[in-house]
């Protein structure tokens, strides 16, 4: 890369002094007028952040196929259950001339990815399964997200309530989640609302606790009190100011809450308080299957629900990290 | 020092009484189903009669009050159900020790590997083994516990010939449970490591090391590693602290006899007693690892004073 620049710029040079030799001395040293458009031209500069943040995303040819996998994923699970030829995820799927039940019947043909051991069709579980921890997975990002970033810029700018929000954390951050997941499951109705309280109830203060530190880190950076000092209301220096600058680090964040919640899900399911039986979850899939994983042959109902939640969970991963760097305006130069 | 000390100490308290309160008055907004074994064939009188033996019928106050004065008559109480009418404190005694020995080898074990794999990653930036090393990490932060657990109980025990479940007099039994919580703390110290390593080693007082003739192994040694390595002390009390509390999946894996499923079986027994000393344990531990964390670095980082209020900002 540098070899060619210094190449291009050398034969810049030579032009330039060609074209030197070959102009008069009045030409040469003659007075240019003021052009004012000139003079503007340089002060003017294309720079877009969002524009900027994407084309250095798209460069990242891995993040760019997984976010297509994972858009992909999930159109899919959306329009999956209006596909011809589907099983309904929570039909027993019986032998049509003896009656008996299709148990742990292997991938083939008539059911994909087979069926399990009281004969419900593995591939639409699946499907649904993915649909349900998806939005568990994005809501649980989204509302943390949301209470988060305004609990951390009134915790981090408002010196005021600085220790009441310390102590807060302090007994939050103490409390250890299962309880509060076991009470939240047992005092509600089990359900994905339910699920997706369960675990925004104590998550959001971790998401406040990193704004409010890297809100008080540029809080008093010289442009904030520039603002300050002409007068600038509050909520034009947290809207203009601060956020913009935390866009990256609350992306990430984001995207990294999605395997997350993903995963506590897995966990609430294993300890026997996730989503009722009639709602498929990856987590009640993974815990199905490993029921059953001493036998070789029926491994099957482990690995599939295993591959898609890693592929899922290491999907956003990456793209969360990729797109912070991407976003992170010191990138952009 | 020691007025700082005094006062965070006296902070920490204030913060565990407000933590034991809200989980008491919690633990009371359970259904009262879960306090009988047969509660559909009680009738309404013996239901009263039983809340009223549990103490359950007084005003929450009054409660509360209770149970703080026999907490600091050192009352944990007795457990209901779990083991009835057993000492809280002697159930404790039995499983807290199996979760520390678990939880400490896998703790030395991710810093023994962990620390290495992140030296190494700086030194080898940009080549294949940082490559690899970073898919490492990738793969166990992003993808669920319980899918690389799962496996490895499934592929180990056959690989290794150890039996699937655990037993205390066989050594082998300990290879894989402490393989799988340590992998977790592996990518944590070697993706850490590797961030605090690289940003330092761009810093100007490594280039004067190099420009003084330092050699590169000093320099990683005495100068980057020491001073990348400053921010992750702070978290080894509270990780060693919390091998108390035992892990959840491991220990029901394995069937380990530790203290990882007790607060689940405990809670969903409605055994208050049981409950309440948990997390008072596990409260202490966080709040005494929080403290421990910053004294050490204060040690080891003399560029770092406890005293002065809110140095960062």
């Amino acid at each position: 890369m540098a070899a060619i620049r210094h190449k291009m710029s050398r034969q810049l040079e030579e032009n330039i002094t060609e074209n030197m030799q070959n102009m008069s001395d009045e030409e040469l040293f003659s007075f240019q007028t003021f052009q004012t458009e000139e003079g503007e031209k340089t002060a003017y500069s294309h720079y877009s952040y969002w524009k900027s943040t994407f084309a250095s995303f798209r460069k990242n040819k891995i993040s760019v196929f997984l976010v297509c996998l994972v858009l992909f994923i999930l159109f899919f699970t959306l329009i999956q259950p209006y596909l011809p030829n589907q099983y309904d995820p929570n039909m027993v799927n019986n032998d049509p001339q003896t009656g008996v039940q299709y148990r742990n019947i292997a991938p083939g043909e008539q059911f994909w990815f087979g069926t399990n051991s009281i004969g419900q069709d593995l591939w639409s579980r699946i499907w649904t399964g993915t649909r349900n921890s998806l939005l568990i997975g994005i809501s649980v990002a989204c509302i943390e997200a949301l209470i988060g970033i305004v609990a951390g810029v009134v915790w981090g700018y408002i010196r005021k309530t600085d220790w009441l929000f310390t102590e807060i954390y302090n007994i939050l951050d103490n409390i250890p989640q299962t309880i509060i997941l076991i009470m939240i499951s047992y005092i509600l109705k089990p359900g994905v609302k339910t699920l997706i309280l369960a675990m925004c109830l104590t998550s959001w203060i971790q998401m406040a606790r990193f704004i409010r530190n890297q809100v008080i880190m540029i809080r008093d950076r010289e442009y904030n009190l520039a603002s300050r000092c002409v007068g600038t209301p509050t909520h034009k220096i947290i809207f203009k100011n601060l956020l913009p600058y935390l866009v990256s680090v609350i992306m990430l964040r984001m995207a990294l809450s999605v395997p997350a919640a993903i995963g506590n899900e897995v966990f609430i399911t294993y300890i026997g308080l996730g989503l009722p039986t009639n709602i498929p979850s990856l987590g009640r899939l993974i815990n199905e299957g490993r029921e059953l994983m001493m036998s070789a042959s029926l491994r099957y109902q482990l690995i599939f629900p295993t591959v898609v939640v890693s592929i899922v969970t290491i999907s956003f991963y990456i793209i969360g990290n990729a797109f912070s760097d991407a976003a992170d305006p010191k990138n952009h130069i | 020092m020691i007025t700082y000390l005094a006062k965070r100490i006296g902070r920490s308290l204030i913060t565990l009484f407000f933590i034991l309160s809200v989980v008491f008055i919690l633990l009371r907004q359970m259904p009262i189903e879960g306090y009988f074994d047969n509660f559909d064939k009680l009738t309404e009188e013996q239901i009263q009669v039983g809340l009223t033996q549990l103490g359950l019928t007084e005003p929450m106050p009054a409660q509360l009050l209770n149970f703080f004065t026999n907490l600091f008559q050192g009352d944990l109480g007795m457990s209901r159900r779990y083991r009835a009418n057993v000492a809280v404190t002697e159930i404790l005694a039995t499983k807290i020790p199996i979760s520390i020995q678990l939880g400490s080898l896998s703790i030395l074990v991710s810093l023994m590997v962990g620390l290495p794999m992140g030296i190494l990653m700086t030194k080898n930036k940009g080549k294949m083994f940082d490559k690899l090393g970073t898919l490492f990490i990738v793969f166990i932060q992003a993808v669920p516990a319980m899918v690389y657990y799962l496996f490895i109980q499934l592929y180990g025990t056959t690989l290794l010939h150890v039996p699937l479940l655990f037993d205390a007099s066989k050594p082998t039994c300990f290879i894989l449970p402490v393989l799988s919580m340590s992998l977790g703390n592996i990518a944590y110290y070697g993706m850490w490591l590797r961030r605090y390593m690289v940003d330092e080693s761009t810093k100007d007082y490594v280039k004067l090391a190099k420009a003084k003739g330092v050699s590169e192994g000093n320099i990683m040694r005495r100068h980057i590693f020491r001073n990348a390595f400053v921010p992750l002390i702070q978290y080894l009390p509270t990780s060693f602290l919390n091998t108390v509390v035992g892990s959840i999946y491991i220990e029901s894996l394995y069937s380990i006899p530790g203290m990882g499923g007790l607060l689940v079986d405990v809670i969903k027994k409605n055994d208050n007693n049981m409950v309440q000393a948990i997390v008072l344990l596990y409260a202490t531990v966080g709040v005494i690892g929080l403290l421990l964390g910053d004294i050490l670095m204060a040690t080891i980082d003399p560029r770092i004073s406890l005293n002065k209020k809110g140095g960062g900002r």
